[in-house]
C-alpha cells in the first residue's frame, strides 16, 4: 500500500472514531439551545509547487494544515503550531512566512512553495545538497522549514532586505555568519545544528556569488 | 479554534462597517497574533473582515514631505523602503530588532499597533487577568513579573506593550489614521493612541468597535542620528525587558521612547528636555512616579544605562 494510501485510510478510521466518541457525548439534554451552525466552510485555490489546488476547508484551517492534511504535502512540518519554531516555514509569493499563523483562505490564489517544490531526492535543491554534505540536521524535523528559511535568507540579503545586525541599515547587507545567524532567528533546531547549517548556507552564498 | 466566518472586504469604509455591523467580529490583516491567539482560544472572533484587497499595502509621499504608510504593509517592506532607511532609520531598526524575518514578512503596520501583551497570565487562560477576561483579577501582580511594567501602570494590570516598531513611530509623532463604522474618518496622534490600563485594561488603545487603521503618517524627516537600542534575554527573536528609540541632534538635544516598560510606547516631555543633560537626568525624568516589583526594579536601571549607550554613540 502506498504511503498517501495509508494516510487515507488512518485519517478515515480517526475521523469514523472521532465521529463515534462525539455522538457519545454530545447528546443533547431535554431544553438544551439547538445545536450550532455547522463550521463554516470556503473554496481555496492557490498554486503549490507549481500546481494549481482547488479545495473546499473550513475556514480555520491552517496553510500549514491545508498543506499536510489536505494535500499530503507532509514534508512542510508542525511543531509548536504558534510561529515560535519555524519548522512550517514555506515560501509564499517569494516570501518565507510561518505557514501555522496564516489561514489557508487569506492565500486565495497565492504561489506556495514547500520543501518538496525546491529539489527532489534525484534533483536536489543546492541548499538541500549543501546541508547533506554539511551535516545540518540530526533528527531532521526542523530541516524542511530551516531549508525553506535558508533559501528565503539569501534571497533577502540578494534584494537588499535590512537586517538588525547591519552597521549602517542605508547600507546593502551582505551574507556574513552575523548577518545568516540573526535572520536564520525564527527557526528552532533543538539538535543544536546551528553551527552546520550555517556553513551549509555559506556554501551555497559563495556559490552563488 | 472556535469556528468563525470570514469575507474579504473591497473597501476600507466597507471592512469598518462589516466589523462594526456584527457583534465579535475582527478584522484580520497578518493574522501572526491574532491565530495565535485564536488558538489559545484568548480571542475568539465569530466572523473575520480581511483587509488585504483594500489597496492600503503602499508607501507613498505626503505633501508635507512626510510618508503616508498604508496598514497592510508588511513589517518587512517598510523596514526595506529606501526613504524609511533614509530619513527614518529608527523606524527601519526598531522593525529589524523585532520578532522573526518570518513573522516580518507577514505582520502588517496596522496589526503591529495593534499587538496583544505578551504577559504570561494573559496567555495562560487558567490564571486570572482583567485584561483578559475583565474582573477576574491580575496575577501579574504578586506573581512572575520580571517582564512587565515599571511605570504608568494600575492595581488591575501591570501588563506592557510589547512591540518595537511603535516605539519609534512615537519618537517620530507618527499619526494613525483610522475609518470608523460610519465611514467617519479621524488622525490620533500616536502618543494618543496606545492607553494606560487604569480600571480598563481590556482596552488597549482608543479604536471604537469598528473603526479601522488605514495608514501610519510620518511627518517630514527631522534629521539626526537613530537609535534602536533593545536589550532581551537572547541576541535575536524575543521581546525587550528595555529598548530605547531615540534621535539625537548634533547637538545634544533628542527625543527618546522606551519600550517594555509600560502599557504603552513610554515617551515623556520632561525626559527629552532633560536629554542634553544626560541620560541620568532623562531617565529620572522618564521614570519619576515608576511603581516597579521587585522582580522588575532592574529594567529602571537598565533603561538609563541602554540610554547612556545611546548618547555615547551619538557622541562617537
Amino acid at each position: 500500500m502506498s504511503l498517501k494510501a495509508d494516510l487515507e485510510m488512518s485519517r478515515r478510521g480517526v475521523l469514523v472514531g472521532g465521529t463515534a466518541v462525539a455522538a457519545l457525548t454530545t447528546v443533547p439534554a431535554e431544553g438544551q439551545a439547538p445545536r450550532p451552525a455547522p463550521p463554516a466552510a470556503m473554496p481555496v485555490s492557490l498554486e503549490v509547487n507549481g500546481k494549481r489546488q482547488t479545495l473546499e476547508l473550513d475556514t480555520r484551517t491552517t496553510l500549514l494544515d491545508a498543506l499536510r492534511e489536505h494535500l499530503k504535502l507532509t514534508g512542510t512540518k508542525k511543531g509548536c503550531d504558534h510561529g515560535q519554531c519555524g519548522a512550517c516555514t514555506v515560501i509564499v509569493n517569494g516570501e518565507r512566512i510561518n505557514s501555522c499563523l496564516s489561514l489557508a483562505v487569506q492565500h486565495q490564489g497565492d504561489k506556495v512553495t514547500t520543501i518538496e517544490g525546491l529539489g527532489s531526492p534525484d534533483k536536489l535543491h543546492p541548499m538541500q545538497a549543501a546541508f547533506v554534505k554539511h551535516d545540518g540536521y540530526q533528527c531532521g524535523y526542523c530541516t524542511p522549514g530551516q531549508i525553506c528559511s535558508a533559501v528565503a535568507v539569501l534571497d533577502e540579503i540578494k534584494r537588499g532586505v535590512p537586517s538588525h545586525v547591519q552597521a549602517d541599515v542605508g547600507k546593502r547587507p551582505t551574507a556574513s555568519n552575523a548577518e545568516m545567524r540573526e535572520r536564520m532567528s525564527g527557526n528552532i533546531c533543538r539538535c543544536g545544528a546551528y553551527s552546520n547549517i550555517l556553513d551549509a548556507m555559506t556554501e551555497v552564498a559563495g556559490a552563488r556569488a | 479554534m472556535k469556528s468563525s466566518t470570514y469575507e474579504r472586504a473591497r473597501t476600507p469604509a466597507e471592512a469598518a462597517a462589516a466589523v462594526g455591523r456584527q457583534q465579535g467580529a475582527k478584522f484580520l490583516a497578518g493574522g501572526t497574533n491574532l491565530l495565535d491567539l485564536m488558538k489559545l482560544e484568548i480571542e475568539t472572533p465569530t466572523h473575520l473582515v480581511d483587509i488585504q484587497d483594500l489597496g492600503l499595502d503602499r508607501i507613498e509621499k505626503t505633501k508635507e514631505g512626510g510618508l503616508r504608510i498604508g496598514a497592510f504593509v508588511s513589517n518587512t517592506a517598510l523596514s526595506a523602503d529606501a526613504r524609511v532607511r533614509r530619513d527614518y532609520a529608527v523606524l527601519t531598526r526598531a522593525i529589524q530588532a523585532g520578532a522573526s524575518g518570518q513573522l516580518r514578512n507577514k505582520a502588517t503596520t496596522a496589526g503591529n499597533l495593534l499587538q496583544r501583551t505578551r504577559c504570561p497570565y494573559f496567555y495562560d487562560p487558567n490564571m486570572p487577568c482583567n485584561k483578559r477576561k475583565p474582573g477576574s483579577g491580575c496575577a501579574a501582580i504578586g506573581g512572575y513579573s520580571r517582564q512587565l511594567a515599571v511605570v504608568g501602570s494600575s492595581d488591575k494590570c501591570i501588563a506592557t506593550y510589547p512591540g518595537d516598531m511603535a516605539q519609534a513611530m512615537r519618537v517620530l509623532d507618527a499619526t494613525v489614521e483610522t475609518v470608523k463604522a460610519d465611514g467617519a474618518t479621524r488622525a490620533i496622534p500616536i502618543a494618543d493612541f496606545h492607553r494606560l490600563p487604569g480600571d480598563q485594561p481590556e482596552k488597549d488603545n482608543v479604536l471604537e468597535a469598528g473603526e479601522l487603521i488605514t495608514a501610519v503618517t510620518l511627518p517630514k524627516p527631522i534629521g539626526g542620528k537613530h537609535f534602536y537600542q533593545k536589550v532581551r534575554d537572547r541576541a535575536s527573536y524575543a521581546f525587550a525587558l528595555v529598548s530605547v528609540a531615540a534621535v539625537i541632534q548634533r547637538d545634544g538635544s533628542g527625543r527618546v521612547s522606551f519600550g517594555g516598560v509600560a502599557h504603552k510606547p513610554w515617551r515623556v516631555a520632561e525626559a527629552d528636555a532633560a536629554l542634553s543633560l544626560g541620560a541620568k537626568a532623562a531617565a529620572e525624568r522618564a521614570f519619576a512616579g515608576a511603581t516597579p516589583t521587585e522582580d522588575n526594579r532592574y529594567k529602571i536601571t537598565l533603561a538609563e544605562r541602554a540610554l547612556a549607550s545611546v548618547i555615547d554613540q551619538a557622541k562617537a
